[in-house]
């Protein structure tokens, strides 16, 4: 099923238990388990903070943004309760690290949310976790139960006298729920469509209420960090990125998993050490670096350090360490044709650029693929996507317009080699036509 | 209407999770759903009922999440991801396979009520590779071969 693998160059901090049964709870605690929230409850607030700030940990959901500073947005005073949520919506194409999480260490997620809620003064956590995932949720879900019932959940929490409540939560089948202020609405029993900003989850989430939301994973890592030092945490990484990350590596590849690497790690070197390469003799046509929202590289643009800045200098990101590799007999056009037919379906349809947006890039590649496209469609695409670009409530829009202008820009002959009526030059035979139209 | 005692234990549990009823709706349509296969318009009208909401509200909420149906489908609902992990490892053909084996198409049921066919997004398994699910089982790393005798698995299972 969900097998684990390994390379000598992974560090592992957040995947250190990962196969090693901790989902029983005397085992996690014999592996340094809910030690790290019983030295949070001795520590201020503000100390928590700064050791999270300290440690560079920046989001492992997509945007990356820090932590730390994130969680010093929620005011001291707050006449609503205040919230810590984790976002285990995973549902990004491409990622598949949370699940190991939820698999191998869901009590490091629970104790991550508590760290979170001692240092920004919430009194409830929740763990939303997709709905197909429900073998998952047995697991949450069980963790909890047990976590209360040894008094490390709840009332006068390992004696401290004080209070904190952990809930699971369920989702149904929406990517766009993966959207922060999405997941709240989905989580309040409502559509899951996003909400302006400002005002921000920080000061204004779930009912009302300020409310920290982090990725399952950027969660598991707290304790570790809590326990280790920020200090030490920081210098695993580069620079401004600390730490480490979970990398899931799929697609055109030998060896496909889930790698911990520390961040910067030549994404060259990834591919090629880590994923043993392109098999059946193929060559690297492409990589999508952090997930389908991020715009493809090259196989002449691989030598880039994967870390948020590195990636973002590169014209990409990071994303969600989805690394997903193309090889060349696929057809980009395809590709990019998938990708625009997940947006459209996956867009909520609140806004006008994207809801139009993604259903007329998909219909023109639909077109475009099948041979009955014209020269001019390929600017179009382009200056379409553009214009989609910073135009709604949430990033999805520029999720679907972004890997666009990169696949038109970047694969440009591909694109010229469909016109006129040709048949789809990696076509190959037998395959019947695309679905989900 | 009644639900079984687990789903009636797990209802009076988490409503008080949260600050308002609502909240639960989401999650609670998905167990009713697994347990009577479908949400029926009994069943909207009993959980609109207990969450205080009306049953627009509750139907505007279903008609957003792809998990949720009001129409019945097969004992074993099969979906297949084709996105792009699974796709360059070809996911259509496994696709493609499993409608000629069943003689159905996208989000059809068999005549015989044992199967739903369904092509999927992203379910979290592209490490693992060609990927789909059975409700909510995950089968990984695919061939034709091996989703061909997972589909008679389901099939012996669903006939005794």
């Amino acid at each position: 099923m969900a097998d684990l693998v390994s390379h000598p160059d992974e560090v592992k901090v957040v995947s250190r238990r990962f196969g090693m049964g901790a989902t029983d709870l005397d085992r996690y605690l014999e592996l340094d388990g809910y030690k790290a929230v019983q030295k949070a409850l001795a520590m201020e607030p503000d100390a928590i903070i700064s050791e999270v700030k300290n440690s560079g940990l920046r989001g492992r959901g997509g945007a990356g943004f820090s932590t730390g500073m994130k969680w010093s947005f929620v005011p001291k005073q707050s006449a609503k309760p205040k919230y810590v949520l984790c976002n285990g919506d995973e549902s990004e194409p491409g990622t598949c690290k949370d699940r190991l999480i939820f698999e191998h260490d869901p009590h490091a997620v629970i104790e991550g949310v508590m760290i979170g809620a001692l240092a920004v003064g919430a009194r409830s956590g929740y763990i939303y976790i997709r709905g197909e995932y429900r073998y998952l949720s047995v697991i949450m879900q069980k963790a909890i139960r047990e976590a209360y019932a040894r008094g490390f959940i709840g009332k006068n929490i390992f004696g401290s006298g004080r209070d904190l409540d952990i809930y699971w939560h369920g989702g149904a089948g929406a990517y766009e729920v993966g959207e922060e202020s999405a997941l709240m609405e989905s989580l309040e029993g409502k559509r899951g469509i996003p909400r302006i900003r400002p005002p921000f989850p920080a000061v204004v989430g779930l009912w009302g209420g300020p409310t920290v939301i982090n990725n399952a994973e950027t969660l598991a890592n707290v304790p570790h960090i809590i326990l280790g030092g920020g200090d030490w945490y920081a210098k695993l990484g580069t620079p401004k990125n600390g730490g480490t990350r979970l990398f899931c590596l799929s697609g055109n590849i030998a060896k496909p998993g889930v790698y911990e690497l520390p961040m910067g790690y030549n994404l060259q070197k990834m591919i090629y050490d880590v994923g043993g390469g392109i098999p059946n003799g193929r060559k690297l046509k492409a990589v999508v670096p952090g997930g389908s929202s991020c715009p493809c590289l090259t196989a002449d643009e691989i030598d880039v350090a994967m870390d948020f800045d590195s990636v973002q200098k590169a014209g990409s990101m990071l994303g969600s360490g989805g690394v997903v590799v193309v090889d060349d007999a696929q057809c980009i056009v395809k590709f990019a044709l998938r990708t625009m037919k997940f947006y459209q379906h996956e867009s909520c349809g609140w806004c006008i650029p994207c809801r139009e947006g993604t259903d007329w890039l998909k219909k023109t590649l639909i077109r475009f693929h099948a041979g009955g496209g014209v020269k001019k469609d390929i600017d179009n695409m382009q200056y379409l996507s553009e214009n989609m670009l910073g135009r709604t409530f949430c990033p999805l829009g520029d999720a679907a317009a972004m890997p666009t202008i990169a696949f038109v820009k970047k694969f440009r002959k591909e694109f010229e080699d469909h016109l006129e009526g040709r048949p789809c030059p990696f076509e190959k035979e037998g395959v019947a036509e695309p679905v989900l139209a | 209407m009644k639900f079984s005692e687990e789903f009636e234990t797990r209802f009076a549990e988490m409503v008080p999770h949260y600050p308002t009823k609502r909240s639960a709706l989401v999650p609670t349509l998905l167990y009713a759903q697994d347990e009577v296969g479908f949400l029926s318009n009994e069943v909207i009208a009993e959980i609109a009922s207990r969450l205080d909401l009306t049953e627009l509200e509750v139907r505007n909420v279903i008609s957003y999440y792809s998990m949720l149906t009001v129409e019945p489908r097969g004992k074993f609902v099969v979906q297949v991801c084709t996105n792009i992990s699974c796709m360059v490892r070809g996911a259509e053909e496994i696709l493609h396979h499993c409608a000629r084996k069943l003689g159905i198409d996208h989000k059809q049921t068999t005549a015989d009520g044992l199967f739903t066919l369904e092509e999927v997004e992203c379910i979290g398994a592209c490490s693992w590779a060609p990927a789909a699910q059975v409700n909510y089982d995950f089968h990984e790393n695919l061939t034709t071969e091996k989703i061909d005798s997972i589909l008679d698995d389901y099939r012996k299972r669903g006939t005794q």
